[in-house]
């Protein structure tokens, strides 16, 4: 269960919506991993809070027979980003390990590439962001603290990839299959969310990804994400991919 | 107008040097006032670098708003220099000799205004000079040219000098007038200025070849700089209302109209300012007004059009666009006073030959065109970024702060203290193309009737 040598990694997500039960855990462990601001209410109302996965809720079907879904919903590092084209700077670019890389000292803060994102995953910093003093050395050292102006979203926990590749290399040895973790993905209780790499044909996500339930999110973008969704399964209902994809 | 008398020169050189030799009662009050508000509006936009764009009244998923909104509208006031002195120059058009500097002047400083917008609205404005000039060469970053908005710079960076250039040519002979008749520490001045300018034939040949090759060099600027505008948002496929391929020729035709709406606008302005009855006649709005029937009908065009081809595509989300855009509170008040203000009340007003020449009526209609276009881009980019995406958790909308209005009206007061500040130091009706045309024009009689004629030499 090595990653493929000749080829780099790509990573990406699978996420298995059946096993989605809308706890927020992984929202409350991507706030603490990437010194995310607090959401507090003034911002949540203005429309600002900065959340890089959140969980949506949707309802399927009409009202006596409806039900509340969850899904979550992070930057989906997509190979054809309509984000990275739009940026003036190339503060966000496209990296080799199938990365949606956000350059937070590139960004000028034009926001082009938060209107250009459908899935509505980049947060722009309106204000300078302040914790309480409690909190303040609970900050993640291996995360910047990005400052007012500039653009932020899911980076996949780079600094997670980076640290144990480097750990890796160091030893003199392959990264292993589910070495790499993101602070979501190791905090789903129901193991939803599942990191890899799809380069490694042996990977849990490679072998995930073929499932028949699987879909991408607003797919007529044509977008290509490296986040793979696995359809919910209603034995109320026949239930097929064609369905769960047309939430999106 | 057919009965107006010939002006003589001496007449001519007194009255519209009238800014600059004996100044108007009314001039400094009124600059001090606006120089009073442009300085509040300087510091509200300094308050807003200083503090954050946390201050404007933008979210998530309204990014953009009323600082790209009165972006492009500058922007497309910017076009009246183009048409008026570029593609009228070139087509001959006599009518449009007393307004080509002041729709060029026009230009220039709604240009200038224009490039202030994308600045303050970026995140780090002091960071821009990254993005407008190539950097960090050395290590191979380059500027993103697939961008819209590496061009947007380029494009008006390029219209700015153009028409710096145009406005400068045509400004020779007045400027050698000047020197000639003041002193002191005006006279060196105008004599720097003048470059030297005594009017003999070979200079007046320069001159006149000069500006001719200026505005064919322009007329390229007057696809691409709205067009590259346009793109701003028309390479965007994720924002339904945004991703039109019509956008380029469509923001183009919008802009002219607005553009030479706003000349009328000054026109009028600058006939009752500074009492150029003589100069600026009922016959030049009459002309413009009957360009932009023709302008606004095809503008409109385009308007449907756009919807047409999102009732055409038949994709549910854009209908559901068009449907929040055209029929849903706020949106249809906007949409309504749009229409109403860009097309349905001015256009067939302007049917009338009395609406035509009368300058208080046009002086208003103009008004509402441009109170229109402005709410036009508003209506294209606000509800496009507010629409109803699958993800509910993001849905909002967007009210502009107090602050963001501020900078808005500061835009109005800048591009007016700065055009009446120029009009201090320059005449703002060209003297010489004043003075030619009265060579030119001459009243032939047929039969029993006086017509106005244009006398032109054979080449």
């Amino acid at each position: 269960m090595t990653t493929a040598s000749l080829k780099g990694p790509n990573w990406g997500m699978v996420v298995d919506v059946d096993k989605c039960i809308g706890c927020m855990a992984c929202v409350i462990a991507c706030q603490a991993e990437n010194n995310v601001p607090l959401n507090t209410q003034d911002r949540v109302e203005r429309g600002r809070a900065i959340s890089w996965i959140r969980v949506e809720r949707y309802w399927e079907g009409d009202f006596p027979d409806s039900k509340a879904r969850f899904i979550p919903i992070m930057c989906q590092h997509c190979a054809n980003a309509p984000c990275e084209p739009v940026c003036p700077v190339f503060a966000t670019y496209h990296n080799s390990e199938g990365l949606n890389i956000q350059v937070y000292n590139r960004c000028v803060g034009t926001r082009y590439c938060a209107n250009g994102c459908p899935y509505i995953v980049r947060f722009f910093n309106y204000w300078e962001p302040v914790w309480p003093e409690s909190l303040r050395n609970h900050l993640n050292p291996d995360v910047t603290v990005r400052s007012r102006g500039i653009m932020e979203k899911c980076t996949f926990c780079v600094h997670r990839i980076r640290r144990e590749s480097r750990k890796a290399r160091s030893e003199g040895r392959v990264l292993l299959d589910g070495e790499v973790q993101t602070a979501c993905s190791t905090a789903c209780p129901t193991s939803a969310l599942n990191f890899g790499n799809f380069n490694d044909p042996n990977s849990k996500v490679s072998k995930m990804k073929d499932d028949q339930r699987h879909y991408t999110l607003l797919d007529q973008f044509a977008t290509e994400p490296n986040v793979i969704y696995l359809a919910k399964v209603d034995t109320d209902r026949k239930v097929g991919a064609g369905e769960a994809a047309s939430h999106g | 107008m057919q009965q107006r008398r010939p002006l003589d020169q001496v007449y001519t050189n007194r009255k519209l040097l009238n800014g600059q030799l004996d100044t108007p009662r009314w001039w400094l009050p009124t600059v001090s006032i606006l120089g009073v508000l442009v300085l509040i509006g300087i510091g509200v936009i300094a308050i807003m670098v200083n503090k954050g764009l946390g201050v404007t009244g933008l979210s998530r998923p309204v990014f953009w708003g009323l600082f790209i909104t009165t972006f492009v509208f500058w922007v497309g006031i910017s076009h009246a220099g183009i048409m008026i002195s570029a593609i009228l120059r070139l087509t001959q058009a006599e009518w449009r000799r007393p307004v080509t500097r002041a729709a060029e002047l026009l230009t220039v400083f709604s240009l200038l205004t224009a490039l202030v917008f994308p600045l303050i609205h970026a995140g780090r404005p002091w960071r821009i000079a990254y993005w407008i000039t190539p950097y960090d060469l050395g290590r191979g970053i380059y500027p993103n040219i697939r961008s819209p908005l590496i061009w947007d710079p380029v494009a008006i960076g390029t219209y700015l000098t153009g028409s710096t250039l145009f406005l400068y040519v045509a400004l020779l002979p007045d400027l050698g007038n000047l020197r000639d008749r003041t002193t002191g520490w005006r006279n060196s001045l105008y004599t720097v200025l003048a470059l030297g300018w005594r009017g003999n034939p070979r200079q007046w040949k320069l001159q006149t070849v000069g500006g001719i090759l200026l505005s064919a060099l322009m007329l390229p600027i007057f696809v691409s700089v709205h067009s590259i505008v346009s793109w701003d948002f028309a390479v965007v496929p994720a924002v339904e209302g945004w991703h039109s391929t019509i956008f380029a020729p469509y923001f183009v035709i919008g802009a002219i109209h607005s553009g030479v709406s706003a000349v009328v606008t000054m026109m009028a302005l600058m006939r009752w300012l500074w009492k150029w009855d003589d100069f600026i006649r009922p016959e030049h709005f009459d002309a413009l007004a009957r360009l932009l029937i023709v302008v606004a009908t095809a503008w409109l065009g385009f308007t449907f059009l756009e919807l047409i081809f999102a009732v055409y595509g038949q994709d549910a989300p854009e209908i559901a666009l068009r449907e929040m855009q055209m029929f849903q509170w706020p949106w249809n008040m906007l949409f309504i006073i749009f229409l109403l203000c860009a097309y349905l009340i001015p256009v067939p007003m302007w049917l009338f030959k009395r609406v035509r020449t009368n300058i208080a009526l046009m002086f208003w209609t103009s008004i509402l065109v441009n109170i229109g276009m402005w709410l036009e881009r508003f209506l294209i980019i606000v509800p496009g970024l507010s629409r109803r995406t699958p993800f509910v958790y993001v849905w909002d909308s967007y009210r502009p702060s107090a602050v963001e209005w501020t900078i808005l009206i500061w835009s109005f007061c800048w591009v007016t203290f700065l055009m009446l500040l120029f009009s201090k130091f320059f005449p703002l009706v060209p003297l010489f193309e004043q003075k030619e045309s009265q060579v030119f024009t001459d009243d032939v009689m047929i039969g029993r009737a006086r017509v106005p004629a244009i006398i032109r030499e054979a080449d």
